[in-house]
C-alpha cells in the first residue's frame, strides 16, 4: 500500500513514502545506506522533532539527533567536540538545502551559530584526533606547544559505565556491526574491562555474505578472537595486508572524495576488529597511519593513482617499521651476546626469537632458558622455532624460575607496547621475569621496535588490560578437573589477564632501532618522531 | 611364639608404611597431608618402644635412631617423619633425666664450659635400666600425639586475630593448615582470597573449590599473573613443606617469586605451620634441598619431536630466606623467623640434628 498516512495524520507525498520503504528494507537487508538515503532519513526525523515540539526543546537535543544519524567520519570512538566539527559543514549543506524551508526556527540558527564556535575552537585547539577532520583543513598546532591534550577514553575500558555502553551500542547499530556480549562472572576489580568467551564470536550474528564488513575484514576478525593471529607484530602486519585488500577492492562513489570517503568506510571496520579483539597499540599506531596517508591525498589525484600510491605507503610501513627496525636491533642486540651467555627468554615474541637465531648465526655460543605459563603456553612455540635452529635449549614453567635463575647471565624479553612513563607493557609474567632477574642481579634487556611506543601513561595492570576467556584456566588432570563447573559455584572467579606492566626500574635497557636507550626515554623518541611526521 | 609374632608385625607395618612414604612422592601433593604422616610416624615409633626389645635408654635410642634412618632414607624430602623421630629422641632423654632426679635445665644449657668440659660424659650415663622409663616414654609419646591432633585447630583459632574484613589475602597452591585458617576466619568476617594455581600440578584449583565452597569469594590466577595483582593484596598467607633451621622455607615452587612480589609491595608475609613441620635442616646442600619430579608435566610427551633436543626440568620445592618472611603462626603462637633457633633448641636435642 503505496499511500500510507504517517503518525501525524498527514498524507504524504508518495514518492517520499516509496524512498523511505525502500531504505527502511535496504536496511533491514543489511544494505550499505547511500549518502542520500542517510540525508532523507535524517531530513524526515528532523519533520518529525519539528511538528512534536516548537521550539521549546533545546537545540542541544536537536544537535545530538544530527550527530546520531551523521556517521562518525573519523576515529571509531565518539565524543562531542569531534562531532561537533563535523556536522558544522554538514549542516550548512543541510540548512542549504533546507533554504526552501519558508522559516528557520531561531533554535537552529542558536545551534548552527554554536557549530560554528566549536568548530573553530576545536580548530584552534589542534586536536590530534581532530586532525584528520577532513571537511576544512584547519590550521594544526605546531606541536612544540604544550598543548592540553583532550584525551578521550577508550570504550573497552568503560564497560561498568552503563551510559558508554549505551553509545557503543547505538554507534554499532549504525555502523551495523554485531556487538559481543560479555561471558562469565568478572572479578570485581575488572569490572570496567570486557571478558568474552573463545566460544562465542562476534562473526555468528553477521549476515553471509556481510556487504557492510569486507569479506577479508571478517576473516581476520575471527583469526584475531580465536587466537590464531596472536603477538602484535603479526596483527599489525595481517591488519595491514587486509587494509591493501580493501583498498584494492575498493571503489570510490559518484560525487565523493577518496580522501573523505574511505576513511568513513574504513571506520566500521575497526570498530568490528575492535569488538574481536581489543586493538593493541601497535594496531593503533598503524591505524593512525594510514588514516593520515589517506586523508593527505590531493583531490585531483586519480583513483587507481591513489590506490597505488596507498598500497606503497602500506608496504613502506611494514618494511620500514617492522622488517628493518628488527634486523636494526638485532644488529645491536648481538653486540650484547658474548660466547657462553646463558639467556633466558619468556613466551614467543617474533623480535627476539629473530635476534637469537641471528646471533646463532654470527656463530656465538650460548645457550637459552625458555620460560613459559600456563594458560597460553606460548613458550612451546618458542621453543620449536629455536630448536629448528640447533639452538640448545632449556624449558621450564614460570614457577620454577627461582631454581633455574642463578644460572642466567642475561634476560631478553619482547614487549608488546612502551608507554610514555617508562613503563613496558607485555605479556602477562613479564613482571614477575625482571622482579626475580632484579633479585638476582641479571641484567633485563627489553626489545621493542618504535612503532609500537604509545603516549599513553599506565602505573598498574588493572586499568586498562585485557581478560581473556576464563574457561582456558581449567584443566584436567589425573581424569579430574576441579574446576569444570566453576560457573555454578558463586562465588568463585576464574581471571586470565593477559596483559602487565613492568616499572622501569627494573629494565635494565631497551634496545630500538633508534638505538640503545635507557626506558625513561620513551617520551623523548615519541616527541621527536611527533616533529619529523 | 608370641614375642617373635609381634616383631614381625612390627616388621611388617614398619615395611607398609616405608612403601607408603616411598609411594607418595609423586609430586602431586602428598596424598595425606603433613599431620597424618607425622602422625602415623609417632604411633609407630610407640609401637616400636612398646614391642621391641630393650633394656636400657640406650638400647632404645639405638633402636628408633636406626629405624628414623631406614624411614627418612624411605623419602628424604618428607621431613616430617625424621623431625618425629627426633622428638621422640628427645622425650626419651628428657624421662632419662627425670628419671635420674638431675634437673633438665642443667643437661640442655649449652655453656662454653660444657663444651669444653663434658665432651663425652653423656653418653654412657643412657646406660642405666629404670623399671617405669618404658611406661613414661610411652606416655609421653601420648601426649605428643595429643597434641599433634590439636595442632591445625589450634593455628585457626588464632586466624580472627590476623584476618580483618574486607581484606584481601593471597595464596599459593594448596595448604591444609592455610585451608581450615581461612575457613575459620570467614566464619565472622567477609573477605577475599586470591589463589595462584601454583603449575603444574594445579593443586590451587582444589584449594579455591574448597573455600569457595564455604560462601569465601575466591578468585583463580595463573602464577603468570602474582606480580600483576600483587599490588591490589593486603596480606599473603601460605604453608609449607617444612621450615629450615634458619627460619627460611622449603615451600612448593613459585613460593619464592610470591615472596618477593610481597616484598617489593610490603606486604606482609605469614606462614602457617604447626611445629612438628620444624627441621633442623640448613638449605647449605645444594644438591639435596631440590626435588624433581618427571618433566613430562612440563613438556608432555605430545611434543615428541622437540622432547629428545631439549630439557625440561620440574623442580617441586623453593627456598625462602628469612629476609622475606614477615610472621610465623604456629600452634604455639606467633613468632618471627629470627627466634625459630630457640624454639628448635626446645624441640631437638643437638646430638640428635645427625640421625
Amino acid at each position: 500500500n503505496i499511500t500510507d498516512s504517517d503518525p501525524d495524520g498527514r498524507l504524504t507525498v508518495t514518492d517520499k513514502d516509496v524512498k523511505l520503504q525502500e531504505i527502511a528494507l535496504a536496511k533491514n537487508e543489511g544494505k550499505e545506506l547511500t549518502k542520500e538515503e542517510k540525508q532523507r532519513l535524517r531530513k524526515e526525523k528532523k519533520q518529525h522533532k519539528k511538528n512534536k515540539k516548537d521550539d521549546k526543546g533545546p537545540p542541544e537535543k536537536e544537535k545530538e539527533k544530527e550527530k546520531a544519524s551523521v556517521p562518525a567520519p573519523s576515529k571509531p570512538a565518539t565524543q562531542s567536540p569531534a562531532h561537533k566539527a563535523a556536522p558544522a559543514p554538514v549542516h550548512a549543506s543541510e540548512s542549504a538545502a533546507a533554504a526552501e524551508k519558508p522559516a528557520k526556527s531561531k533554535a537552529e540558527l542558536r545551534a548552527e551559530r554554536r557549530a560554528r564556535q566549536d568548530s573553530e575552537r576545536t580548530s584552534k585547539q589542534g586536536k590530534k584526533e581532530g586532525g584528520q577532520q577532513s571537511a576544512s583543513s584547519k590550521p594544526k598546532a605546531t606541536p612544540n606547544e604544550l598543548q592540553p591534550v583532550v584525551k578521550r577514553l577508550p570504550e573497552h575500558v568503560q564497560v561498568d559505565d552503563p551510559a558508554a555502553l549505551k553509545k557503543l551500542a547505538k554507534k554499532l547499530e549504525r555502523q551495523q556491526v554485531p556487538l559481543r556480549s560479555d561471558y562469565g562472572y568478572k572479578v570485581s576489580l575488572f569490572s570496567h574491562l570486557h571478558q568474552y568467551s573463545r566460544k562465542s564470536p562476534p562473526t555468528l550474528q553477521i549476515s553471509i555474505p556481510a556487504t557492510v564488513i569486507h569479506p577479508s575484514i571478517v576473516r581476520l576478525g575471527l583469526q584475531y578472537s580465536q587466537g590464531i593471529i596472536a603477538g602484535s607484530n603479526a596483527r599489525s602486519v595481517a591488519l595491514l595486508h587486509t587494509f591493501k585488500q580493501v583498498i584494492q577492492d575498493y571503489s570510490t562513489p559518484p560525487n565523493e572524495e577518496l580522501s573523505r570517503d574511505l576513511v568513513n568506510k574504513l571506520s566500521p571496520y575497526i570498530s568490528f576488529l575492535s569488538q574481536c579483539r581489543p586493538l593493541s597499540a601497535s594496531m593503533g599506531n598503524a591505524i593512525k597511519y594510514i588514516k593520515k596517508e589517506i586523508s593527505n591525498i590531493p583531490s585531483q589525484c586519480k583513483e587507481e593513482e591513489a590506490k597505488g600510491k596507498l598500497q606503497a605507503c602500506i608496504d613502506s610501513y611494514i618494511n620500514e617499521k617492522i622488517i628493518l627496525a628488527s634486523e636494526a636491533i638485532s644488529k645491536y642486540a648481538i653486540e650484547k651476546i658474548s660466547d657462553g651467555d646463558v639467556i633466558l627468554v619468556y613466551g614467543c615474541s617474533s623480535l627476539v626469537n629473530h635476534i637469537l637465531c641471528k646471533a646463532f648465526e654470527k656463530q656465538r655460543k650460548f645457550r637459552v632458558i625458555v620460560v613459559d605459563s600456563r594458560p597460553r603456553l606460548e613458550g612451546r612455540e618458542a621453543l620449536r622455532r629455536l630448536v629448528k635452529k640447533g639452538i640448545r635449549c632449556t624449558y621450564v614453567l614460570i614457577s620454577a624460575l627461582s631454581y633455574i635463575l642463578p644460572e642466567v647471565s642475561k634476560v631478553f624479553l619482547g614487549a608488546h607496547a612502551l608507554l610514555a612513563n617508562g613503563y613496558v607493557m607485555s605479556r602477562v609474567g613479564t613482571s614477575q621475569i625482571a622482579l626475580v632477574a632484579k633479585a638476582y642481579n641479571v641484567p633485563v634487556l627489553v626489545c621493542c621496535e618504535t612503532y609500537k611506543f604509545c603516549e599513553r601513561v599506565q602505573t598498574d595492570s588493572f586499568v586498562s588490560n585485557e581478560l581473556d576467556d576464563p574457561d582456558d584456566l581449567i584443566v584436567t588432570r589425573n581424569g579430574k578437573s576441579h574446576l569444570e563447573n566453576w560457573q555454578t559455584v558463586k562465588s568463585l572467579g576464574l581471571l586470565n589477564l593477559v596483559y602487565d606492566v613492568t616499572p622501569p626500574d627494573f629494565v635494565d635497557l631497551v634496545i630500538t632501532d633508534l638505538g640503545m636507550i635507557p626506558c625513561t626515554s620513551v617520551p623523548v623518541v615519541l616527541r621527536v618522531k611527533n616533529v619529523d611526521q | 611364639m608370641p614375642g617373635a609374632d609381634k616383631e614381625t608385625e612390627l616388621s611388617e607395618r614398619i615395611e607398609a608404611f616405608l612403601s607408603e612414604l616411598k609411594r607418595c612422592g609423586s609430586g602431586a601433593g602428598s596424598l595425606r597431608g603433613s599431620a597424618e604422616t607425622a602422625r602415623e610416624t609417632t604411633s609407630l615409633l610407640r609401637r616400636i618402644t612398646a614391642q621391641a626389645r630393650w633394656s636400657n635408654a640406650g638400647d632404645l635410642m639405638e633402636i628408633i635412631r636406626k629405624e628414623g634412618r631406614r624411614m627418612t632414607a624411605g623419602q628424604p624430602s618428607e621431613t616430617t617423619v625424621g623431625n618425629m623421630v627426633r622428638r621422640v629422641l628427645k622425650i626419651i632423654r628428657e624421662e632419662y633425666a627425670r628419671s635420674r632426679g638431675s634437673t633438665e635445665e642443667a643437661d640442655q644449657q649449652e655453656s662454653l664450659h660444657k663444651l669444653l668440659t663434658s665432651g663425652g660424659s653423656s653418653e654412657d650415663n643412657f646406660r642405666q635400666h629404670f623399671t617405669h622409663l618404658k611406661a613414661n616414654v610411652i606416655e609421653a609419646i601420648n601426649e605428643l600425639l595429643t597434641e599433634l591432633e590439636g595442632t591445625t585447630d589450634n593455628i585457626s583459632m588464632q586466624a580472627l586475630e590476623h584476618i580483618h574484613s574486607n581484606e584481601v589475602i593471597m595464596t599459593i597452591g594448596r595448604s591444609r593448615t592455610v585451608e581450615a585458617f581461612l575457613k575459620d576466619a570467614a566464619r565472622k568476617r567477609k573477605f577475599h582470597v586470591i589463589v595462584a594455581e601454583c603449575a603444574p600440578f594445579c593443586q590451587g584449583h582444589e584449594m579455591a573449590t574448597s573455600l569457595s565452597k564455604e560462601d569465601i569469594e575466591t578468585t583463580v590466577i595463573p602464577d603468570a599473573a602474582i606480580f600483576a595483582v600483587m599490588s591490589r593484596v593486603n596480606k599473603v598467607i601460605i604453608g609449607t613443606q617444612t621450615v629450615l633451621a634458619n627460619g627460611g622455607l622449603r615451600a612448593v615452587n613459585g613460593t619464592h617469586t610470591l615472596a618477593l612480589a610481597a616484598k617489593h609491595h610490603s606486604t606482609p608475609l605469614i606462614v602457617c605451620a604447626p611445629m612438628f613441620k620444624l627441621s633442623p635442616q640448613f638449605p647449605n646442600e645444594e644438591d639435596t634441598f631440590h626435588k624433581f619430579v618427571s618433566p613430562h608435566e612440563v613438556l608432555p610427551f605430545t611434543e615428541g619431536e622437540i622432547l629428545s633436543k631439549v630439557n625440561a626440568h620440574c623442580p617441586v620445592f623453593d627456598y625462602v630466606p628469612p629476609e622475606l618472611i614477615t610472621l610465623f603462626i604456629s600452634n604455639i603462637g606467633g613468632n618471627a623467623p629470627s627466634y625459630i633457633y630457640r624454639l628448635m633448641s626446645e624441640l631437638y636435642h643437638p646430638e640428635d640434628h645427625e640421625l
